[in-house]
């Protein structure tokens, strides 16, 4: 080793990773300094993650947008027809004339899927997505397999996450085609329908019962207040067998004329009928079975007081006059004489104030002086 | 072959005509049923749903079509309990038949969205609302004294232009040397920049509550870089204050071009980091150019020496060893007594300097 050379270290100066991330944070636009602009503008630094505000180019995207935002009095509900790896000859004949009655207000999806798992915590993820991307809360998935077969699972979701789901499966089907009807009295899409739901089934066993709401949400069409009555010619009857079989079939409406207003009902089978087997079911949370059937407070009817309806008379009102102040009451004129009464009295009284703190700043002087 | 003929959704079909007709026609059929007791039907008139929840199947009917037949008479009884209540709604007459407004249904559905959120007031409506301001409707035509014509307010050709004026006369309040029309344009950007700042804010409070307007979304630009799951560490003050200096130095300016924010220091280290040797160097100073070339070439030899010594710590080694020698010597050779020396104490524990190859140069 020869003498001791004097090497001076040098560190690179370099900032830790982390400070970088900072920088970002700093540096870039901060929180409210603008540029106009109202596509990319930095508005919030949650942490670490940026934020910016996204708002549609074209008022055609405005409105689609707007058509999807949650509202007070909603839209009907549309409804999402998949099916999963296997499917048999019948459940691909179930999804594709389910898609025929609700042809207005349904997509339905040829492909299958085989990531969906309804029932498994992790295989919802894709119907999900779906619903998100076109805005449906209802669907009706079907599959096939051994062990389940003719499986149709029906499944409402809330805010684009599921909310509960049926899982039945479908026996004796008989489609429309087979069905031999006069052709004039076919239902039409869109019409509203009727629903018969008849047995004690529907009641006590908790699956007929959810199966019952589903199935009034998915063929109910939108809710109206006001319906043309000659264009009803829809009824789902679906009757409870047993407890856990539920007969589900679409007639036609005739309506014959009898003596009085309301005419006669009469019932042709048109549609497809086919026997559900409730397998499984999963019913929503408490707090979001709750949170779900919210109504706005703007909506419920408030009552109005101090009315009443009355046979002979009609509509009777209340009103409540309050007593009258005669003496405190501002006329629309002064007469003149009173004015001068009070600006008299007024300098009177303030002679009087004056006289007065004079007194009281003379008393003071004197205690003082005698203190 | 189905029925269901592909109409557009919201056009009227057709058939309602011929069947409004039918009902009309003579088509007489006896009304040979008995009523059946409809005590027991539950009848929700919003959905036109009826529900028998005291039916039983005493013996379900082994053939399938009688079954099914069963179901359907049942079904007709319930249905016409429903078009009873129906039809004796007050109704209103209309071209394709009788109109009834229907009451609002009674079994409950869930929403398929959570209810919208009341949006908080913008800072002009809360403004307003104190001042008691009200908001009048103003017309698109406004008509224009100059050209003596209808013109629109805002767009193409609209009424006050700023384009438009062609003389501005000075007040005695304007100062000379300025520029009325730039002032002009300078000012409406302070407006429009104010207008924007007030959106944004807005904005934000609108977000805070959670109800930003429908057609508003949020959407993240930059992700937080997650190679390993940890948590961000959190950065003390320091650090924070210098990280601006950092990141000004290391842009190709030096900084110099930054926008500023109210309250930042100025950094530590203006400018870029350029050392430049003197032109002349006086007496007194080592030859400056020497020592950077020098330092340069050991760092290149340094890094392609096969003998990877890290000199200045054997160095360091080398000095602390040959100092402890002559320090041992010198105590070795001197002359007092062992009396007057300092007695290491029996009972304290000295610390051993264990002997290690350390040190040991060849």
């Amino acid at each position: 080793m020869g003498k001791p050379v004097s090497v001076t270290r040098i560190s690179l100066h370099k900032p830790p990773p982390s400070l970088t991330r900072i920088r970002v944070f700093i540096r870039r636009q901060p929180l409210l300094l603008l540029q106009g602009s109202t596509g990319s503008l930095n508005l919030a630094n949650i942490g670490y993650i940026m934020l910016r505000i996204k708002t549609p180019k074209s008022l055609r995207a405005k409105r689609e947008v707007e058509k999807r935002a949650p509202k007070l009095v909603e839209n009907g509900k549309k409804t999402l027809i998949l099916h999963g790896t296997k499917t048999s000859n019948v459940l691909n004949d179930v999804l594709t004339e389910i898609y025929h009655l609700k042809k207005d207000n349904s997509v339905k999806y040829s492909r299958r899927n085989d990531n969906i798992r309804p029932f498994e915590s992790g295989g919802e993820t894709s119907l999900e997505f779906y619903s998100l991307k076109t805005d449906c809360s209802l669907f009706v998935f079907g599959s096939h397999s051994k062990k389940r077969p003719d499986n149709l699972v029906i499944g409402r979701t809330y805010d684009h996450h599921i909310y509960d789901l049926v899982e039945v499966g479908v026996e004796n089907f008989k489609s429309m085609k087979s069905c031999s009807y006069d052709k004039k009295i076919a239902p039409l899409i869109g019409s509203k329908p009727f629903f018969a739901f008849i047995g004690e089934g529907f009641e006590n066993v908790e699956e007929l019962k959810h199966l019952k709401e589903v199935l009034l949400d998915l063929f109910r069409g939108q809710v109206v207040s006001n319906l043309n009555l000659a264009g009803l010619d829809r009824v789902y009857v679906c009757t409870a067998v047993s407890s856990n079989k539920v007969l589900f079939t679409l007639c036609a409406l005739r309506l014959k004329k009898s003596g009085t207003i309301v005419p006669r009902v009469e019932l042709v089978e048109v549609g497809p009928s086919m026997d559900f087997v409730v397998r499984r079911h999963r019913i929503p949370d408490e707090s979001l079975m709750k949170e779900a059937m919210k109504i706005a407070p703007e909506l419920i009817k408030k009552k109005e007081k101090n009315v009443s309806k009355d046979a002979i008379e009609g509509k009777i009102g209340k009103i409540y006059v309050p007593d009258q102040r005669v003496g405190n009451a501002s006329l629309p004129f002064t007469p003149k004489g009173v004015k001068r009464e009070r600006r008299e009295a007024k300098a009177k009284g303030e002679d009087n104030k004056h006289a007065e703190k004079k007194q009281k700043q003379k008393q003071k002087q004197h205690d003082d002086a005698s203190a | 072959m189905y029925k269901f003929v592909d109409l557009k959704p919201f056009r009227k079909p057709v058939f309602l005509k011929q069947i409004h007709r039918r009902t009309l026609c003579l088509e007489k059929e006896e009304m040979g049923e008995d009523e059946q007791q409809e005590v027991g039907y539950q009848i929700d008139l919003g959905n036109l749903t009826a529900f028998d929840p005291h039916h039983q199947f005493s013996s379900v009917p082994d053939n399938r079509e009688d079954l099914v037949k069963e179901c359907i008479a049942h079904g007709t009884k319930l249905i016409q309990a429903v078009a009873d209540a129906l039809f004796n709604l007050p109704s209103t007459e209309d071209a394709s038949g009788p109109i009834v407004s229907l009451p609002p249904p009674s079994t409950k559905l869930p929403r398929e969205k959570p209810l919208p959120k009341p949006k908080p007031p913008t800072k002009w409506e809360v403004f307003a609302k104190k001042k008691g301001i009200q908001n009048r409707k103003k017309d698109k035509l406004v008509y224009d004294e100059q050209t003596s014509s209808w013109k629109r307010r805002h767009g193409y050709d609209r009424v006050n232009d700023d384009n438009d004026i062609p003389i501005i006369e000075a007040k005695m309040t304007d100062e000379p040397g300025v520029d009325p029309f730039a002032k002009r344009r300078s000012e409406k950007k302070q407006r429009v920049e104010k207008q924007e700042k007030n959106r944004l804010h807005n904005l934000k409070e609108a977000s805070k509550v959670g109800a930003l307007p429908s057609h508003v979304q949020l959407a993240a630009t930059a992700l937080p870089i997650t190679g390993t799951q940890t948590a961000p560490r959190k950065v003390s003050k320091d650090e924070l204050q210098n990280v601006a200096g950092m990141a000004a130095t290391s842009t190709a300016s030096g900084g110099k071009f930054d926008k500023k924010l109210a309250g930042e220091k100025p950094p530590k280290h203006e400018k870029k980091y350029r050392k430049f040797l003197p032109v002349v160097e006086g007496s007194g100073m080592g030859s400056l150019e020497k020592q950077q070339s020098d330092k340069i070439l050991n760092k290149l030899m340094a890094k392609n020496s096969h003998e990877i010594l890290n000199v200045g710590k054997a160095v360091d080694m080398y000095n602390a060893k040959s100092d402890k020698k002559r320090r041992n010597q010198q105590g070795k050779s001197s002359s007092t007594s062992s009396k007057l020396k300092v007695k290491k104490s029996p009972y304290k524990n000295a610390s051993k300097k264990k002997s290690s190859s350390k040190g040991k140069s060849k």
